[in-house]
């Protein structure tokens, strides 16, 4: 949505400028993002880059090689991380997805006038208190003596308080939590350019629900939801504090292993390669999916 | 008014204001101090301030966070830090992020001369020494007498009768815990990485056994202290003041030297290799080893000072609960941390990280 | 059973708004059956409740003799031909015509044969492997139609399938759509709003106000024999009159208008002087000539001024204000190009055959 409306300003506004220099002011309204884009973005990435080929030999002494790549490959603990997180990041995108679908529809093609934009901002509110405050809610509601465990025997559901926190369940529950609101607007905003009279037609030619889903509405939607999914799974996998406030003594996340090497172990050659696999991987993992579902990268981000 | 001009004019606002406050930084007097939590109390800065007129800005850290910020600038953004004695030498060799103290700026007759010399030397490189004595404490263990009173040494914690209800974090000193208790002397392999590699690996396999005992690995002293006040967790090992904080608050929970022995560590003054204010940090390090300052920035850590004669003026009732946790056969049992050599953290790092994937 | 589809007594209220009001109707095999009523007068509605859209507060649709309650669009014998046609974008034109043979089992060689069959039908040979997007407006229209026709449903509901095209299309596909009916032999449904489509499509016509049939009855019966006032100004072109009863002469009624112009109309109702009447005279009714002596003896004629001349071919007409009461009057020039040299301003005189003009009760038309 946001992006239609920026590219209708950037559209009026080269077209108002077309005097030389407006042009040139037009380049400098534009250069604090091309700053921002190559200090902020490339830069760093250039540098990662050069620092995951070094490898340590000795205190203070490096060769340039592949050899922190290779520690990934050797050593299964690190691999089996990421494929844990990657795993995990895609359950918690379907999730997402699964529980999203019903809001976004409901939100799209429901829900009229104040009721809609109250859901919508009911879909916003987890934003309003920052990421570390959530989570932390959710430590206070779920912990052994926690509010939930104690509704739960004072219900007789359970006899005693049960540990609710440290499970990977917990750090699905968080993560799709924290991704709701990006994979319903993208929905909504699909679901909303489907036209009604195409679902009624396809009922009245003998369609019945799963069909008109499968056939007319997915396929509608497919780019809402690629852009949905990409999004939701780039934002868990990069996730850092969910996992580890929420998971517990077994819940290792890639980029908790990260982490782990540029702060605890001070091996910023290796940080710095998980950190560019990461990166890989899950571009790798973004283009397979949409090579699965056929869909055009360009595509899914127009519609988004 | 054309949007050039417009941004033109807020160009030049914007880079005139960043170079206004660069100089104006430059030229303070100020003494940038990264250290733990209350070991630099309001009360001392204040004082600090009013003899000398140096303005005091603490950032708090840890040993990991304080190497990784000083390498990531290469010794820069402060004038003064304080890691843990045994986590100077390895750094320095590796990133060379300190400078070397000049002995002749510190008023040495100030610290307890055995705990000087021990720290001198543990933190001596080529002849430099880059580290003195500050605080020092121990790690052991907390316990709820009245629901773990039968914990007495590390292995303890992996009792099938605490299950679910210990803690420990997963870091060195973890490890380091287990192979003492398991009878061998980790330090003595410091220099040995192949028996050091395969120790690890052992303790490691201990600790992943164990894992199914404990509640979570615990990270921040809060969780734990948490933790321990509300009976989700009977039995931790846990460092010294922790332990007293909460024996205050509720006598049942102790801490207790373990029996295979508590390890020591010792908290110092080093100077950034970058630090801009080396005689600010000098005069800082000289003032806070007055026995009457030492003896209030031992009181808001909690722990016990290396500068002389401030013994006589701490809480009693700190010193009460120190003679309680540590009898004297306990306090000559205390394994000193001594100097961690590069490399060391690698293997250890390791074994952790497969502890955590370890199901 | 001969009627295809049998509308008894059906009713739909929206909270307080009653859109369809008790409607009874039957449409034959065979037939083409247009419903015309101005925006809101509740044919959508209608169209909906006989698709299965909407279910009836009251009354029974019956299809092919079946009533319909409580049978869900995707199984009612009855297929729709929406606005906007609704073919699935995302979908190749075979892939839609083939939608609704998929969705009942059959065999995807026998869908083929089937749906090429029927795209040749209507004029498509070939465009299976088409996209939507590439057919013309007439294309996409004749694959609706196909994707509705192809599952051989007893009866086809369109609804106002030519709003979106272009005037030149749309009298094009008028005459399309009336061959494809004829073709095809299946009972059409129309609902439209434009007098013209359904004047030219239709065996019958219903025209439709507030939920309600006004008349029903074959293009010419309407056009000819209004029964409401509603129907004779909304079929066709007319002049409208209001006024006052003055003398009733068996079905000749005389009456005077505010401004004062008097005129005779033949009236089928019962009316005594005094009574409000509104008369309906259309333009090709009434005569024109340079002067009196060019009318037909034995009618009353008037005097006007030609305030504009609107020449469109074969449907040129003149506006002229009678004098000296001002009344505007519509008159239709005669396609033998006998007044081409007609100025405004210029005077003329006109007059029609009061067996001609029709009048109604004034007041009740709902407008």
């Amino acid at each position: 949505m946001a992006d239609r409306l920026r590219s209708r300003t950037t559209a009026t506004l080269a077209g108002d400028l077309v005097a030389p220099h407006m042009r040139l002011a037009l380049f400098l309204l534009l250069a604090p993002a091309l700053l921002w884009l190559l200090g902020l973005i490339v830069l760093p990435h250039v540098d990662l880059a050069v620092l995951s080929l070094r490898t340590r030999v000795a205190p203070r002494t490096y060769e340039l090689g592949f050899g922190n790549y290779r520690t990934f490959i050797d050593e299964p603990l690190y691999w089996h991380t990421f494929v844990r997180t990657a795993v995990m990041s895609i359950f918690a995108t379907v999730c997402t997805l699964l529980i999203a679908f019903p809001a976004a529809w409901y939100i799209a093609k429901i829900a009229r006038g104040r009721a809609k934009s109250l859901l919508f901002v009911m879909c916003l509110i987890p934003f309003w208190v920052s990421e570390t405050v959530r989570t932390l809610g959710w430590m206070i509601l779920l912990r052994e003596s926690g509010v939930l465990p104690r509704l739960l025997v004072e219900l007789g559901i359970t006899a005693k308080p049960v540990e609710l926190l440290y499970h990977d369940t917990t750090i699905l529950v968080g993560l799709v939590y924290t991704s709701m609101l990006f994979m319903v607007v993208p929905l909504v905003s699909a679901l909303e350019s489907l036209d009604d009279s195409l679902i009624e037609a396809a009922y009245d030619l003998g369609g019945n629900g799963l069909s008109i889903l499968r056939q007319i509405v997915i396929p509608h939607a497919a780019p809402g939801i690629a852009a949905g999914s990409i999004i939701v799974f780039m934002l868990t996998l990069g996730n850092y504090l969910t996992p580890t406030l929420l998971g517990g003594k077994n819940s290792l996340w890639f980029t908790e292993q990260i982490y782990t090497q540029f702060i605890t172990r001070f091996n910023w050659e290796q940080g710095a390669a998980f950190g560019f696999l990461l990166l890989v991987l899950s571009t790798a993992i973004v283009w397979l999916g949409l090579v699965v579902t056929g869909q055009k990268f360009g595509d899914v981000m127009r519609r988004s | 008014m054309n949007p050039f001009r417009v941004l033109c004019s807020v160009l030049a606002t914007v880079l005139a204001a960043i170079g206004l406050t660069t100089t104006a930084l430059a030229q303070e007097n100020k003494l940038r101090i990264i250290t733990w939590a209350d070991y630099a109390p309001a009360e001392v800065v204040a004082q600090f301030k009013k003899e000398t007129g140096i303005d005091v800005e603490v950032t708090l850290s840890n040993n990991e966070e304080m190497i990784s910020k000083l390498r990531a600038t290469g010794g820069a953004g402060f004038d003064l830090a304080q890691p843990s004695q045994d986590r100077i030498v390895g750094p320095q060799q590796e990133f060379g992020i300190y400078k070397p103290m000049d002995m002749s700026k510190i008023k040495t007759e100030q610290f307890i001369p055995s705990m000087l010399d021990a720290t001198k030397k543990n933190t001596t490189l080529d002849g430099k020494v880059y580290g003195l004595p500050h605080i020092w404490g121990t790690d052991g263990l907390v316990i709820n007498t009245k629901t773990a009173g039968k914990v007495g040494d590390y292995p303890d914690l992996c009792a099938a009768d605490y299950k679910g209800k210990t803690s420990v974090r997963l870091k060195r000193p973890t490890l380091l815990a287990l192979a003492f208790s398991s009878g061998k002397d980790p330090f003595a392999l410091y220099n040995d990485p192949k028996a050091y590699t395969a120790l690890m690996d052992d303790m490691g396999k201990k600790l992943a056994a164990c894992k199914a005992n404990l509640k979570f690995f615990w990270d921040n002293k809060d969780q734990l202290l948490n933790g321990m006040r509300n009976g989700e967790v009977v039995a931790a090992m846990m460092w010294d003041t922790g332990g007293w904080k909460l024996n205050s608050e509720n006598p049942d929970v102790q801490f207790i030297a373990p029996k295979s022995g508590a390890l020591g560590w010792i908290d110092t003054f080093a100077l950034p290799a970058k630090g801009r204010n080396d005689a600010a940090a000098y005069a800082w390090i000289n003032f806070n080893m007055r026995p009457e300052i030492a003896a209030k920035v031992a009181a808001s850590a909690g722990n016990f000072t290396a500068s002389k004669g401030a013994d006589q003026l701490m809480d009693p009732k700190l010193k009460a609960q120190f003679a309680k946790s540590f009898p004297e056969a306990a306090l000559k049992n205390i394994k000193w941390y001594p100097a961690v050599p590069a490399g060391i953290e690698d293997i250890e790092g390791k074994v952790l990280d497969r502890v955590k994937a370890s199901n | 059973m001969d009627q295809d589809l049998e509308v008894d007594r059906v009713s739909k209220r929206y909270n307080a708004h009653l859109a369809v009001d008790a409607l009874s109707f039957a449409v034959p095999h065979g037939s083409f059956f247009s419903i015309l009523g101005p925006s809101g007068c509740g044919k959508t509605t209608l169209l909906r409740l006989i698709a299965g859209f909407l279910e009836p507060d009251s009354g029974d649709v019956r299809i092919g003799g079946h009533s319909m309650r409580g049978v869900s669009p995707n199984r009612r014998p009855v297929n729709m031909v929406f606005q906007n046609l609704a073919l699935f974008p995302m979908m190749s034109v075979g892939e839609n015509v083939g939608y609704g043979l998929a969705r009942r089992d059959i065999a995807s060689t026998e869908i083929r044969n089937r749906v090429a069959a029927m795209l040749k039908r209507v004029g498509l040979p070939g465009a299976e492997g088409k996209r939507v997007d590439q057919l013309s407006g007439g294309q996409k229209q004749r694959v609706a139609i196909a994707r509705s026709l192809v599952l051989e449903p007893t009866l086809l509901l369109l609804d106002e399938p030519l709003g979106a095209l272009d005037l030149k299309l749309r009298e094009h596909m008028k005459i399309e759509l009336k061959q494809l009916q004829a073709d095809f032999g299946t009972t059409f449904v129309y609902i439209t709003h434009d007098q013209s489509e359904a004047l030219v499509l239709s065996d019958r016509v219903a025209v439709m106000s507030a939920g309600r049939f006004e008349q029903i009855g074959t293009p010419q019966e309407l056009y000819y024999a209004p029964h409401t006032a509603f129907v004779a100004g909304f079929v066709g072109a007319n002049n409208r009159l209001s006024g006052t009863v003055q003398r009733v002469d068996g079905d000749i009624i005389e009456l005077h208008t505010a401004q004062g112009l008097a005129l005779h109309a033949r009236c089928t109702e019962h009316v005594v002087a005094g009574n409000e009447v509104e008369a309906f005279v259309r333009p090709e009714v009434v005569g024109l000539a340079r002067d009196a002596a060019g009318l037909a003896t034995g009618t009353p004629y008037y005097t006007g001024r030609i305030e504009s001349l609107l020449f469109d071919g074969a449907n040129s007409t003149v506006l002229v204000r009678e004098q000296p009461t001002n009344t505007e009057f519509r008159i239709a020039l005669p396609q033998t190009g006998q007044f081409a040299d007609l100025r405004e301003s210029e005077m003329i005189v006109f007059g029609f055959d009061p067996e001609r003009a029709i009048s109604f009760r004034g007041g009740n038309d709902g407008r």
